[in-house]
């Protein structure tokens, strides 16, 4: 698993609400070889017509280009369990997305593709996506420091403090399974034992 | 004295092989479902060259991509490909597979009930955000990413922190025509597509004990449309009368045991939720989206918003300007191009026979498809003469699958087009490019196709003799 720790990047701020895995990667691409990238399926409707024409979304403008960070409203990544949806930000070039709240499955899709799911109150969220859309679009995410900095100004952000040591070690939950696997063949027998009616009839 | 848990905190405990320091459990799963869309997945198998831990407990269910015509000809060949690679897969690992042709293949969240295969207790995964239907019946069920299924496949366990419990009261008695999913799209308006973010909900209460297991399965599909881990009901007598003779269900003495466990899964009286809220089941109208997220729902009765009268303008006007609707209509005067009745939420029998009720002597003014939610249904649906009334009322009969909920398979709309539709998202796109959805329960999709606009069904005129 890729390893965050800090990121200094141009960011895009997004200011919507509700950006679902649907906008995220429309499902008729998620048919595709992950080889092939997914990064120019990313909010491939909101950005491009059915015959292919730019609609001048807000991550195609050259001001933004090159952006590592996208700022977004509440509920980002709301919708189907498609990690596909992270493949497209990942492919694209997108490393952290801050926004007041995110999707349960979603923000767990992101920490096991390296993408940092940082959330931050309303309020900054807001503060952020003015800052980015008058000022320079630069931003820095440090992780260890749970801190954004832009303009000056340093945005403290939230995180599942088991989800930040993954992101900062690179771990992999494998790995740490596998060193259970004692526990899970216990466990296996007990539960065949005490539960023998969750394994299913198959006469 | 043992510490009072809910029906949650049951199935959790039963589940958690080991607890780290930091709070995430490694979780036993009784029962993984894989689909055409769990191709990433196995892919990481592949390239961690490990095999499946647990064929037994994994099943595979074509229902994503797979056409609803022509069957078993599949036209598109990267459809084609979808759909035969999870058969590779399936036979490579040793896992049984419900796919096109199987007499009862159908969607995954309604296969799984019907046969028997999810049973109150169990903690079931599928990578598919719609896994919370399965928690009608006492379940611990929630989607997972690619990644998490292939943890699962190698292992038949998963890292988790526990959510927090959400408990959701419904008082009193739906009235007539008010369903499930008007229930359901109450509540996602009323606390918002995140509301239940991060917690597990327990629906309990008068109006829940007096549903049916499809109307559960409705109400516990669209949970994750408000943002829950999870929902469940606990299992009564409705839920082991519906189970007793599925085929994958314990049979006769073994089944009586499986009872007497179950039983005891109920939420101790006294035990302690996170957090609560009630609804008053008697006030709730049949109710319609109008926007692009399922939060942006009200009853049918009102008018579309008017961006400036809400806090979140900006996403209002974005959504009304999407949908082509003027902010201030009444939204019965919306007229619409298609019909839409199937997938995982609502095409189930009853949900089959509900919107026949309504089309029975009728016609539709406007075109559209019913998919039932499984061979299995499509059959009952076809002994019952449910299949006649939808043809007599100009509809296209299908086959089961996602179809039009997902448009993966090859049935959309087409850009611009409204479509009425018992589905779960009505997200932009998500029935096909540029298509509008508004969602809302079978009787009233066949009302609104007898009528060609969105209709209070309780005002839809009685059937000329």
């Amino acid at each position: 698993m890729q390893i965050f720790s800090t990121l200094d990047a141009i960011a895009c701020p997004l200011g919507l609400a509700n950006v679902d895995t649907d906008q995220l990667i429309p499902a008729r691409f998620m048919s595709r070889s992950r080889a092939e990238g997914y990064g120019g399926f990313l909010l491939h409707d909101l950005r491009f017509t059915s015959d292919g024409g730019a609609r001048g979304f807000i991550l195609d403008d050259p001001r933004y280009s090159g952006a590592k960070i996208i700022v977004a409203r509440r509920n980002f990544g709301t919708g189907s369990s498609r990690e596909a949806a992270v493949y497209a930000l990942a492919d694209f070039g997108i490393r952290c997305v801050v926004a007041p709240s995110f999707g349960d499955i979603f923000a767990a899709n992101a920490v096991k593709n390296g993408v940092l799911p940082a959330t931050v109150s309303e309020a900054d969220a807001e503060k952020l996506i003015a800052s980015l859309g008058s000022g320079t679009p630069k931003m820095s995410v440090d992780l260890r420091a749970q801190e954004i900095r832009v303009a000056g100004d340093a945005i403290a952000f939230n995180i599942d403090p088991v989800r930040r040591l993954q992101l900062l070690n690179g771990w992999d939950d494998l790995d740490l399974t596998l060193r259970h696997e004692v526990e899970i063949a216990a466990y296996r027998d007990r539960h065949k034992f005490d539960s023998p009616w969750s394994w299913p009839n198959q006469s | 004295m043992t510490a009072l848990r809910t029906l949650f905190d049951k199935v959790w405990d039963a589940h958690v092989i080991v607890t780290r320091e930091d709070g995430e459990s490694l979780l036993w799963v009784d029962r993984h479902f894989v689909h055409e869309g769990s191709h990433h997945a196995f892919r990481q198998l592949d390239a961690k060259a490990r095999g499946v831990a647990e064929p037994d407990l994994t099943f595979g269910v074509a229902d994503h991509y797979v056409p609803t015509r022509n069957r078993p000809m599949i036209a598109d060949a990267t459809i084609a490909d979808m759909v035969r690679r999870l058969s590779d897969n399936a036979q490579r690992h040793g896992i049984k597979l419900f796919g096109l042709g199987d007499p009862l293949q159908g969607i995954v969240h309604v296969v799984g009930p019907e046969l028997g295969l999810t049973l109150p207790g169990l903690l079931i995964v599928c990578g598919d955000s719609h896994t919370s239907t399965h928690g009608a019946l006492g379940a611990f069920a929630f989607g997972i990413g690619a990644s998490e299924v292939a943890h699962v496949l190698m292992t038949q366990t998963l890292w988790q922190r526990k959510p927090r419990r959400l408990r959701i009261d419904i008082t009193g008695t739906l009235a007539p025509h008010v369903t499930a999913k008007d229930l359901a799209l109450h509540v996602i308006a009323t606390i918002g597509a995140d509301g239940a973010r991060g917690h597990a909900i327990e629906y309990a209460g008068a109006a829940i004990e007096s549903l049916s297991i499809e109307g559960r399965l409705t109400l516990c599909n669209m949970s994750i449309e408000a943002g829950a881990r999870c929902a469940m009901v606990a299992p009564d007598e409705t839920t082991f009368a519906y189970l007793r003779g599925r085929p994958f269900a314990p049979e006769g003495a073994a089944f009586d045991t499986a009872v007497a466990a179950w039983r005891e899964l109920a939420s101790d009286h006294g035990a302690a939720y996170d957090r609560k809220l009630a609804f008053d089941g008697t006030a709730i109208a049949p109710t319609v989206t109008w926007g692009t997220s399922p939060e942006q729902a009200a009853a049918i009765t009102a008018n579309v918003p008017v961006p400036g009268d809400r806090s979140d303008a900006a996403t209002t006007t974005d959504a009304l300007g999407y949908m082509g609707l003027a902010p201030g209509m009444p939204l019965q005067s919306i007229a619409i191009d298609r019909v839409f009745i199937g997938s995982c939420t609502n095409a189930r029998i009853e949900d089959l026979r509900a919107a026949a009720a309504v089309l029975t002597g009728r016609k539709s003014r406007v075109p559209g498809l019913v998919s039932p939610g499984s061979s299995t249904v499509k059959r009952q649906a076809e002994s019952e003469g449910l299949d006649s009334i939808f043809t007599a009322a100009g509809l296209t009969w299908a086959d089961a699958g996602c179809s039009m909920c997902v448009a993966m398979n090859g049935d959309l709309a087409q850009p611009g087009e409204r479509c009425a539709s018992t589905t779960n998202r009505n997200f932009r796109g998500r029935q096909g490019q540029g298509a509008r959805t508004h969602l809302m329960s079978p009787a009233m999709v066949a009302a609104a196709a007898v009528a060609g606009h969105l209709v209070d069904i309780r005002d839809l005129p009685p059937v000329e003799h």
